[in-house]
């Protein structure tokens, strides 16, 4: 079917809008619902994910996609609790180091730093489930300096996994040379973690 | 000519694994350093600061040898917009970065396979980019490099959410790897659709390189992964391989037909599109893309003899504005750029010994 803004390009984005018993069905190409999900966030134009289309500069329609879910999610987010709350900022809607709101967030789909993720990060749960197929939390690469204390603690835990597998196997022996490797390991991490 | 034909960049000279199908393999990795604000926020100072911390980790002697090669550190603000125009034409920065020239770096390695942007949407992403399909060397020397770069530079990152980004649909891994395909039988045997729509239940997402959204200008798609969070860097690129290895398995099926099927068909297209660029007076982009897609394809399937397979790859990005305004010498009005383009395609077949 066709782009219900523009009729001239296929429509690849379906989404219903509903607010307050209106429902709104949309079906849109990928230029018009980047236009309209800037709109509803009050633009900051471009959005600038990696690697998309023209291989850098404009948002994939997946993105954009996103970008209105995340819209949505923030937009619904702050309308209707802070209608009723006092005017001043509530916990969770500021991030205490660049001062973002997250209102602001929801507009431009950006962080202002490293630490809005631990401010926001209750809100954050179910737009990175959306965003990331459900997943929550980091399993690749740790970086090995800053990292380092993490490193050990993942590796520790996929040796129990193991001592258990090999525990359900009835290898003991095994088992058993695991269960001291992971005594090492835990020594060391409570060392340098100095508890 | 020949002279100007070596301003490519390695991915655009080397020939890959599968070079008759993939283009280009490219993995981008986002990272932030913690205790700086991220560049949505930052202010003239601390973007600065930032451009300077990099240059001092990049422009040292050791970085850059066990790096592989020399880098050239940019800063864009001080680098005529021609030179912009073209790096963005190989694909070496983005729109993006050029858009925030003022507080914007870019470091680029000698062979312009390694380029670390600096201060576009985060602090820094490095990207490495080689001809044909080659997820896995690709990956080992982003990792290589991007474990440089920690060894001197503090990341931030969250035990949870992982590498820090600007936006979280970047969070955890930053890494986005894709691979540029050449995919001229699907479509014509109009398959594409049905290919790629499968393509979508896997997180990973495919766009036409040119043209909006999935038009297809010149037959170039890219494949890349949509989800960086929950899955490993080894993973993701993994799940690129096998389908990148999918579909060029059925573009190779669609291309056998084409020759067996479709034989007299596609020699007339092929022949009518080489004919074209090695007459015309006047091509706009769009066109000089289809027809050369049409001319590759009709290399790879030995119809067209006597022409260097490269000549797509060169030409998608030497017949684009910035580099046609490097080639003359002069700013083109877009009027002109049509006649001068053909004028650069003529020339540049002429250079081989063309005959089907």
């Amino acid at each position: 079917m066709l782009c219900q803004e523009c009729n001239q390009r296929d429509a690849t984005v379906h989404f219903t809008k509903i607010v307050n018993q209106d429902k709104q069905d949309f079906h849109l190409c990928e230029s018009c619902a980047r236009e309209k999900g800037d709109l509803m966030m009050k633009g900051f134009g471009n959005m600038g994910t990696m690697g998309s289309m023209n291989p850098f500069d404009t948002p994939a329609g997946g993105f954009s996609f996103h970008n209105l879910l995340s819209g949505l999610l923030g937009l619904e987010g702050t309308g209707s609790l802070e209608a009723q709350a006092s005017p001043h900022v509530q916990p969770g809607n500021r991030c205490a180091t660049c001062g973002l709101t997250y209102a602001e967030f929801a507009q431009v789909g950006r962080f202002g730093c490293a630490d809005c993720y631990r401010h926001f990060h209750q809100r954050l749960e179910p737009l990175l489930r959306r965003i990331h197929g459900g997943a929550t939390t980091h399993t690749g690469k740790v970086p090995s300096r800053t990292g380092g204390l993490i490193k050990k603690r993942k590796q520790i835990s996929a040796m129990r996994q193991e001592l258990q597998q090999k525990i359900a196997a009835e290898q003991f022996e095994e088992a058993a040379v695991l269960r001291d490797q992971i005594r090492t390991l835990e020594a060391q991490l409570g060392a340098s973690e100095g508890v | 000519m020949q002279d100007f034909l070596r301003e490519g960049s390695r991915w655009m000279k080397e020939d890959g694994p599968h070079a008759d199908i993939v283009i280009s393999t490219r993995i981008r990795l986002a990272r932030n350093l913690g205790e700086h604000p991220f560049p949505l926020i930052a202010d003239d100072i601390q973007s600065d600061a930032i451009v300077d911390k990099v240059r001092s980790v990049v422009c040292d002697p050791a970085f850059m040898e066990a790096a592989g090669g020399r880098f050239d550190y940019l800063t864009l603000h001080s680098t005529p917009n021609v030179d912009l125009l073209a790096l963005m034409e190989k694909y070496i920065i983005s729109n993006t970065l050029v858009e925030h020239a003022k507080r914007a770096a870019v470091a680029v390695r000698d062979d312009e396979a390694v380029s670390i942007m600096i201060n576009e949407e985060d602090h820094l992403r490095l990207q490495v980019l080689m001809p044909g399909l080659q997820i896995g060397n690709t990956w080992e020397l982003a990792n290589r490099i991007d474990d440089l770069l920690e060894q001197q530079l503090n990341y931030a990152f969250d035990e949870r959410y992982g590498y820090l980004t600007a936006c979280p649909s970047n969070v955890g891994t930053g890494i986005r790897a894709s691979v540029m395909l050449h995919l001229p039988a699907l479509v014509v045997t109009q398959q594409i659709h049905r290919v790629l729509a499968a393509l979508g239940q896997v997180g990973l997402v495919v766009r036409g390189v040119h043209g909006e959204g999935t038009e297809a200008v010149g037959n170039l798609f890219q494949l890349s992964n949509q989800i960086t969070l929950g899955q490993s860097e080894v993973e993701i690129v993994q799940s690129l391989q096998s389908v990148a290895e999918k579909i060029i398995e059925h573009e190779e099926a669609a291309r056998n037909f084409l020759l067996n099927e479709n034989r007299e068909v596609t020699e007339d297209r092929v022949a009518r599109s080489l004919g074209i660029l090695a007459y015309a007076r006047r091509l706009d982009n769009k066109e000089t893309m289809q027809r050369l897609s049409d001319v590759r394809l009709g290399i790879d399937l030995g119809i067209i003899k006597g022409v260097n397979k490269n000549i797509l790859k060169e030409l998608m990005v030497m017949t684009q504005p910035g580099f046609l305004q490097k080639f003359y010498g002069a700013q083109l009005a877009p009027g002109e750029r049509d006649w001068r383009r053909a004028a650069f395609v003529r020339e540049r077949l002429q250079m081989d010994d063309c005959h089907i």
